[in-house]
């Protein structure tokens, strides 16, 4: 119940306050996004399978978003940033998928 | 430990708002510059066409410019013709009489108790006060004496220019005015004339004489400009 007010309240501060990224984060949010959603869809897998654990799950999400940022960070230092951006993003993405794939197996049976 | 799990269920809350807020922040702001996610070959083929149409733009720029010199130039040349050809139109109109004119000059009056003086006399006396460089000369104020004015006796008085003058015969003549009054006194000149015809003659030097008496506009009807 109270990670659902979480979201709640996150969405409706963005709308409300409408804040703006500041600059020095601007590379780093999509991805540190999509990490966290990878976090919290292999959650919800997680869930289903009734071996849920939040001390994981908040671990796995923190750990995520920073080890995504920092890599965003190195490309751009080394100078491939939007490769590698490009390849944070298929491997979570990939995940993502792998994990939305198990939830449905076992929603749906299929 | 019941205590433990109420915490980290408030920071999953937590983590789950600030993704939402950033899902949000994210999804609302997006970068203003199209610029950012094109490709480098995208930008390279912009910068390439922005390149060409910025040097179409300086050569338009040129050519306006040479355009706008040009009209300018002429512009200015015509305003000297224009300015040239004011002057010309003023000084004719001042020899044709068809402007009033003001200037320094004399005044003859010529009373004539006689009646001896006739309009040849009275041509002379033009004829004298041209010769000393009269540059507008009016008779008794209303007949403006130029090029084409002829003078004529008639009974009682003379016709100038189609007005028929009586005495006194009073001269207004813009120009030098030393010269004019100096060559009315010379021997065998305009005073001594008509003293000789029963006539008296007086002259007077101004400063400011004013001729507002215009002369008949005659168009030329033979004659015609040769170039």
């Amino acid at each position: 119940m109270i990670p659902v007010l979480g979201l709640v309240i996150g969405v409706t501060v963005g709308l409300l306050l409408q804040p703006t990224v500041p600059g020095a984060l601007q590379p780093y949010l999509p991805i540190a996004v999509i990490a966290a959603l990878d976090a919290v869809v292999g959650a919800l897998r997680a869930l289903g399978e009734r071996r849920f654990n939040d001390r994981v799950f908040v671990v796995s999400f923190i750990s995520n978003v920073l080890i995504a940022a920092f890599m965003v960070f190195l490309g751009d230092q080394l100078g491939v940033g939007s490769q590698l951006s490009t390849g944070v993003v298929v491997v979570l993405g990939i995940r993502i998928f792998a994990n939305a794939a198990a939830i449905r197996r076992r929603i749906f049976r299929a | 430990m019941r205590d433990r799990g109420r915490w980290v269920q408030i920071l999953v809350a937590v983590l789950i708002g600030a993704l939402a807020l950033a899902i949000t922040v994210q999804v609302r702001d997006k970068p203003e510059d199209d610029y950012q996610n094109a490709r480098s070959e995208d930008l390279v083929e912009l910068l390439k066409s922005l390149d060409a149409a910025n040097q179409r733009l300086d050569r338009q720029i040129f050519d306006l410019t040479t355009t706008r010199d040009d009209l300018l130039d002429s512009s200015k040349r015509s305003d000297a013709a224009q300015k040239q050809a004011r002057e010309q139109a003023d000084a004719l109109a001042i020899l044709a009489g068809t402007a009033p004119a003001t200037g320094p000059g004399v005044v003859v009056t010529i009373s004539d108790p006689e009646g001896g003086v006739d309009a040849g006399a009275l041509l002379d006396a033009v004829e004298e006060l041209r010769n000393a460089g009269a540059e507008a000369i009016v008779i008794n104020g209303t007949a403006r004496v130029v090029g084409q004015t002829y003078l004529t006796d008639t009974d009682d008085s003379i016709r100038i220019g189609g007005r028929d003058i009586k005495p006194p015969y009073v001269i207004e003549a813009i120009g030098d005015t030393g010269t004019m009054a100096t060559a009315t006194q010379i021997p065998g000149g305009l005073v001594d004339t008509i003293e000789r015809r029963g006539g008296e003659v007086s002259v007077t030097r101004k400063a400011i004489v004013t001729i507002t008496a215009l002369a008949d506009v005659r168009t030329p009807e033979y004659a015609r400009p040769d170039s």
